[in-house]
């Protein structure tokens, strides 16, 4: 009986970590879901919109001018920032805020790219803080069209950040097991 | 704590390329630079003041400025090969690459 048990519960670690480093790679190098928050995308992303984030086009350094992207804050690293890439290396790009008379511009530095909110008017982005290495970016996003869900508070919200997919991915696990004859027979002992 | 270590990151000048090189300042702190636009430097929040050990010849923080947290990827603990060089790598900071003033103690 023990060892029914024992050898039961190995297989599951096994299910755990074969699913786990699948998961694993889908979010690093393939894209996941991604929850947004903050004004300075509207109206194009709204407050609490669900995306897709596809991973590939980092990898493949195919992030367009035009792409909205996720990128990790410069200014603190351990929060992602949604915006959309004006310029990429080389273009010249307008510094100044849409209110100011006078125009400044700017080359965008060899390996960088500047992105800016379309909420100009709301925003924090390339204008304040210049321009991000391209390292910093996450992924581009290529879907939008996920039902708005209910509302979250600010601290959930950033919770599910990231891991949309991965408590998918943990779902999935818990089913496929129990389809698996050996797992009902546990039960009759 | 990351000061002192060697790490390994995205070069902000392309990202292709990883730099290894040691973390010499922190956000906050004020650096030295040898060979930068501004002689003295405060490393801005959320970013790192990086140099390799061969000064005038190295590819870091006095050439692109400050590299931001998020580029990050790992630190650097041993030499595995060549195995006469097989070592690990200490935490030690030069006497004449200290921060001038920081913010972390």
């Amino acid at each position: 009986m023990f060892q029914d048990v024992l050898g039961k519960t190995f297989r599951l670690l096994g299910y755990t970590l074969q699913y786990g480093c699948i998961a694993h790679c889908a979010f690093e190098y393939v894209g996941g879901i991604v929850v947004c928050s903050g004004p300075s995308m509207q109206p194009t992303i709204q407050n609490y919109d669900i995306v897709v984030l596809d991973n590939l086009s980092r990898h493949f350094y195919s992030i367009q001018k035009g792409d909205i992207v996720i990128a990790k804050s410069p200014s603190d690293p351990k929060s992602n920032i949604c915006k959309r890439v004006i310029g990429l290396e080389g273009d010249k790009v307008c510094t100044s805020s849409p209110s100011n008379f006078l125009k400044n511009h700017s080359y965008v530095p060899k390996g960088h790219v500047w992105v800016e909110g379309d909420n100009l008017r709301n925003s924090t982005d390339s204008r304040r803080y210049g321009p991000i290495p391209y390292g910093l970016i996450r992924g581009r996003i290529c879907f939008k069209n996920f039902p708005r869900l209910i509302n979250f508070d600010e601290p959930l919200h950033t919770l599910l950040h990231f891991s949309c997919w991965h408590i998918c991915a943990l779902f999935i696990w818990m089913i496929l097991p129990i389809k698996k004859k050996s797992w009902w027979r546990w039960g009759e002992g | 704590v990351l000061a002192r270590l060697w790490v390994w990151a995205v070069s902000p000048r392309n990202p292709e390329q990883k730099i290894i090189k040691r973390v010499i300042a922190l956000e906050g702190d004020i650096i030295k630079t040898i060979g930068y636009k501004k002689q003295y430097v405060k490393v801005p929040h959320g970013h790192m003041w990086v140099e390799g050990d061969h000064h005038g010849h190295s590819f870091d923080s006095n050439f692109f400025g400050p590299v931001s947290l998020g580029l990050l990827h790992a630190r650097a603990t041993h030499i595995l090969w060549p195995p006469r060089r097989w070592q690990k790598l200490q935490p030690v900071l030069l006497p004449e690459r200290t921060p001038l003033l920081t913010e972390q103690e």
